[in-house]
């Protein structure tokens, strides 16, 4: 059974029966632009004998769907899916067991189509909605009923237009545009770090000061804005940075706490060695964090974009001092987070001036500048790996190690808290770092131990406890420094034992999965006269889908990607375009990371606080993309969301190094740094 | 300076009371209602709030009312472009949304201009245009087929 359903065994938290043949269908996980609610809905409808549009979706309700946790970690098609899988098919056997009694016939006499009854294609008169009781939803899941096989389905696996996309394309579907005639619009002027201290305000009108956190109010947007524009607000207190310290290298100088994974270490000597290095990143959604709340006769309801309703209850309620059920969280669609973002902190901020404003619905818009300013980073990596090989050039003793800030720092875990709370009267401890295990994937640690066979292994992780800046969960976490790393490596291993690359990939590779997805796309990918090849593998978590890489880049003073293939497998696919689209957002973002994005600092914190200063990819950057699924889509569905980013930024890495004759070390791979490793020439690349 | 002010929004007639420095993006969005035009960064940069002021895409963040007062705008809910809907649709040329409106915008100009345009005529178009989720080989391929 999935933990998803384990946590929530009551049928009635999953489904409803609605009037006109409709089934409600409840997922904790949320709409962030995957897809997922599509996906769920065609899993529903499979099960159930329902056509889609009979499936109406919940999603990201407190009070009445069930508790997921956080949509992260592309765990929402295994979590959500096989909870909805197995609902539905317990569902349909206990009411076709139902019908067949009242009609007096054997279960399997009875076909099903849109929910009726048939017997040899004569309507029975029965349906769903006719034989199911109340007592039904009260029912706990006991994960016997079976579920289809595989080759019966009709619905998943095939193409489904995405059910939000076409109010999105007419222009709505968005927090920011719930409106109601009445409401108070915030804006937030942000304690500027931990420690800081509000010391004086002037020029304010209407505002909600509580400690050191200060919210401006309007009756519109627009005039939020002018007051916080006016607002003249000093801050003592301040910790200040040196910018010039604070990158990927200063992790080695800073405090850690380290671990040892795997093997002991050989005596073995390891002869070779690769470093590399992940600046900051921004989560850079396009659209700032937004949220609503209303409190009115003690209860207080949210409306929030953030990634798991229930945490957020939780943290509010910790946060606000009330009880969990005094909250209600809402998720209404945002922009795409690509991680933990600002959205839940906008929540709390929304909440704090709610409550202090009994009554009134407030709003709560972060600027351009708030967003880039205050949302947690993704952190900083620097990623060595090594090994001793033997006479064939095999690796046979490997060791990656790893200087990494935290990847989760979310609130309701055990280490971190909504931004407001540093500015309320007593304020919480600064977080204790922590990170996922690895049996759940990782965190910096995530594909740290490479896929192939590379003999004894270990990881030795420096997890800096106190980064500069907060970080938190950003699409893939370790993974692109980690399989940059690794790939990297193997490119120059090959070349040292003078062997192609991906023959000498394939010779450490068991998995046929593996095997084949790298073999289609080195089948696939040409190279032009003048143009760098490089590819990249991996197996997302080495428990998610497999995607393999190649691409082809030019260098002169930039890095131009002239075409990307990607090859997954991802096993059973639920949506097979929309499995598409996430592997081609995820070749896009991670060329953009490894092209442009670094984040730049002041004094006072991320100086980044536009577009022109944290450059992301563009239009016509864009090379053709052919990216395809592959291998036995009988297998048990693997989460598809970030597969394909750590191969991507890999696989650029290798052709950039191709092209150059040198490899650049650090990303992003900008102009300064093809000068630099072009002048500095005496380190080849593979 | 406070004021009354004549705007043409998507072929209908308004009269605007506000200030003549507020950005147009409000007026659509706060005044109007017409939530399609998006904030993005409200600095030219994302072109999430990109509208059509007589044919020409303008940055209705920017934009202030008083200099857009007499012109004709139109925003995506105005757009009136089924084909171009429908080759979005088709290609399920999006992930989030966010930038779509946007991007949509820009792409009838272009289309009213330049029926034909080739893969880089139509990303010279979309330059103005961020997309976060990496959608960007679907959009292209879109408009190519709205287009063709």
């Amino acid at each position: 059974m999935s933990q998803s359903l384990a946590r929530n065994p009551q049928l009635g938290q999953w489904i409803r029966f609605l009037e006109h043949d409709r089934v409600r269908i409840a997922t904790g996980k949320v709409e962030l632009g995957q897809g997922i609610v599509t996906a769920l809905a065609q899993i529903a409808a499979e099960e159930l004998d329902l056509d889609p549009d009979q499936v109406v979706m919940l999603s990201g309700s407190s009070d009445n769907g069930p508790d997921e946790l956080y949509t992260t970690s592309s765990l929402s098609i295994m979590d959500s899916g096989s909870a909805i899988r197995q609902v539905t098919a317990e569902m349909r056997a206990l009411l076709v067991e139902r019908a067949a009694r009242r009609l007096n016939c054997a279960p399997d006499d009875l076909g099903i189509e849109r929910g009726h009854f048939h017997i040899a294609g004569e309507s029975t008169g029965q349906s769903y909605w006719t034989v199911t009781e109340p007592g039904d939803l009260e029912r706990e899941a006991d994960g016997t009923a079976p579920v289809k096989p595989h080759a019966s389905y009709r619905i998943v696996g095939r193409p489904v237009p995405r059910r939000d996309l076409p109010v999105k394309l007419a222009g709505g579907g968005f927090i920011h545009d719930l409106d109601e005639p009445g409401m108070l619009h915030a804006r937030i002027l942000r304690q500027p770090g931990y420690s800081a201290r509000l010391a004086g305000i002037d020029g304010i009108g209407d505002h909600v000061r509580i400690g050191n956190f200060l919210a401006v109010l309007g009756d519109n947007p627009h005039a939020a804005e002018q007051a916080a524009k006016r607002a003249r607000v000093r801050w003592t207190g301040e910790r200040e940075l040196d910018p010039t310290r604070v990158d990927a290298y200063q992790l080695l100088d800073l405090p850690s706490r380290d671990h040892h994974i795997g093997a002991d270490f050989a005596d073995t000597a390891h002869d070779n060695e690769l470093t590399v290095s992940r600046p900051y990143i921004a989560h850079a959604s396009l659209g700032p964090s937004c949220a609503l709340a209303q409190y009115r006769d003690g209860h207080l309801t949210v409306w929030s974009h953030g990634q798991g309703m229930h945490p957020l209850r939780h943290s509010l309620a910790r946060a606000l001092d009330l009880a969990p059920e005094a909250i209600s969280t809402i998720h209404v669609d945002g922009a795409g987070c690509y991680g933990h973002n600002g959205a839940d902190d906008a929540a709390l901020d929304a909440a704090l001036v709610a409550m202090a404003r009994p009554g009134r619905r407030v709003r709560v818009a972060w600027s351009r500048e708030d967003e880039f300013g205050y949302e947690p980073l993704g952190t900083a990596m620097v990623v060595r790996v090594s090994a001793a090989v033997d006479s064939a050039g095999r690796p046979v003793d490997w060791t990656t190690r790893i200087w990494s800030g935290p990847h989760v720092n979310r609130p309701g875990t055990t280490s971190g808290h909504l931004l407001a709370r540093e500015a309320l009267p007593d304020p919480p401890p600064q977080p204790v770092p922590t990170d996922p295990p690895l049996s759940r994937g990782g965190g910096a640690t995530r594909n740290a131990i490479p896929l192939y066979n590379v003999g004894a292994h270990r990881i030795c992780w420096h997890l800096v406890a106190r980064t500069p800046v907060r970080t938190s969960a950003l699409r893939g976490l370790g993974a692109v420094p980690n399989v940059v790393a690794i790939e990297a490596f193997l490119d120059k291993l090959a070349a040292a034992a003078s062997l192609d690359p991906v023959e000498y990939r394939l010779a450490l590779l068991e998995d046929e999965r593996a095997r084949r997805v790298l073999r289609e796309v080195r089948d696939r990918a040409r190279r032009e006269p003048g143009q760098g090849l490089g590819f990249g593998f991996a197996r997302y978590k080495n428990m998610a889908a497999y995607a393999a890489v190649a691409a082809t880049v030019t260098v002169d003073e930039a890095v131009r990607v002239e075409k990307i293939w990607c090859a997954a497998d991802a096993g059973l696919v639920i949506n097979p375009d929309g499995a598409l689209n996430q592997l081609e957002g995820g070749i896009v973002q991670a060329m953009s990371w490894t092209l442009h994005e670094e984040v730049r600092f002041d004094a006072h914190g991320v100086a980044s606080l536009d577009w022109d200063s944290y450059p992301i990819l563009r239009f016509d950057e864009i090379p053709e993309i052919d990216a395809w699924l592959t291998g036995p889509r009988d297998q048990p569905a693997l989460g598809v969301g970030e597969c394909t980013v750590g191969p991507t930024a890999a696989a650029l890495c290798n052709a950039a190094a191709d092209a150059l004759g040198v490899r650049i070390l650090d990303m992003p791979l900008t102009r300064d740094r093809i000068v630099a490793a072009l002048l500095a020439g005496d380190d080849p690349a593979p | 300076m406070a004021g009354t002010w004549d705007l043409e929004v998507n072929g209908q007639a308004h009269v605007i009371q506000a200030e003549g420095s507020e950005p147009l993006l409000h007026v659509l969005r706060d005044h109007l209602g017409l939530k399609g035009a998006r904030y993005g960064c409200g600095l030219e940069q994302c072109g999430a709030c990109m509208v059509l002021v007589d044919g020409d895409p303008v940055h209705a963040c920017t934009r202030r009312l008083d200099s857009t007062a007499g012109h004709r705008v139109t925003t995506v809910e105005g757009l009136d472009a089924p084909g171009l809907l429908a080759a979005f649709l088709g290609e399920q040329a999006g992930q989030c949304g966010y930038c779509l409106s946007g991007i949509l915008v820009s792409v009838k100009a272009l289309l009213d201009r330049t029926p034909n345009p080739d893969r880089a005529t139509i990303a010279a178009a979309l330059a103005p245009h961020l997309c976060r989720c990496g959608v960007h080989a679907r959009i292209l391929r879109a408009v190519a087929k709205a287009a063709a």
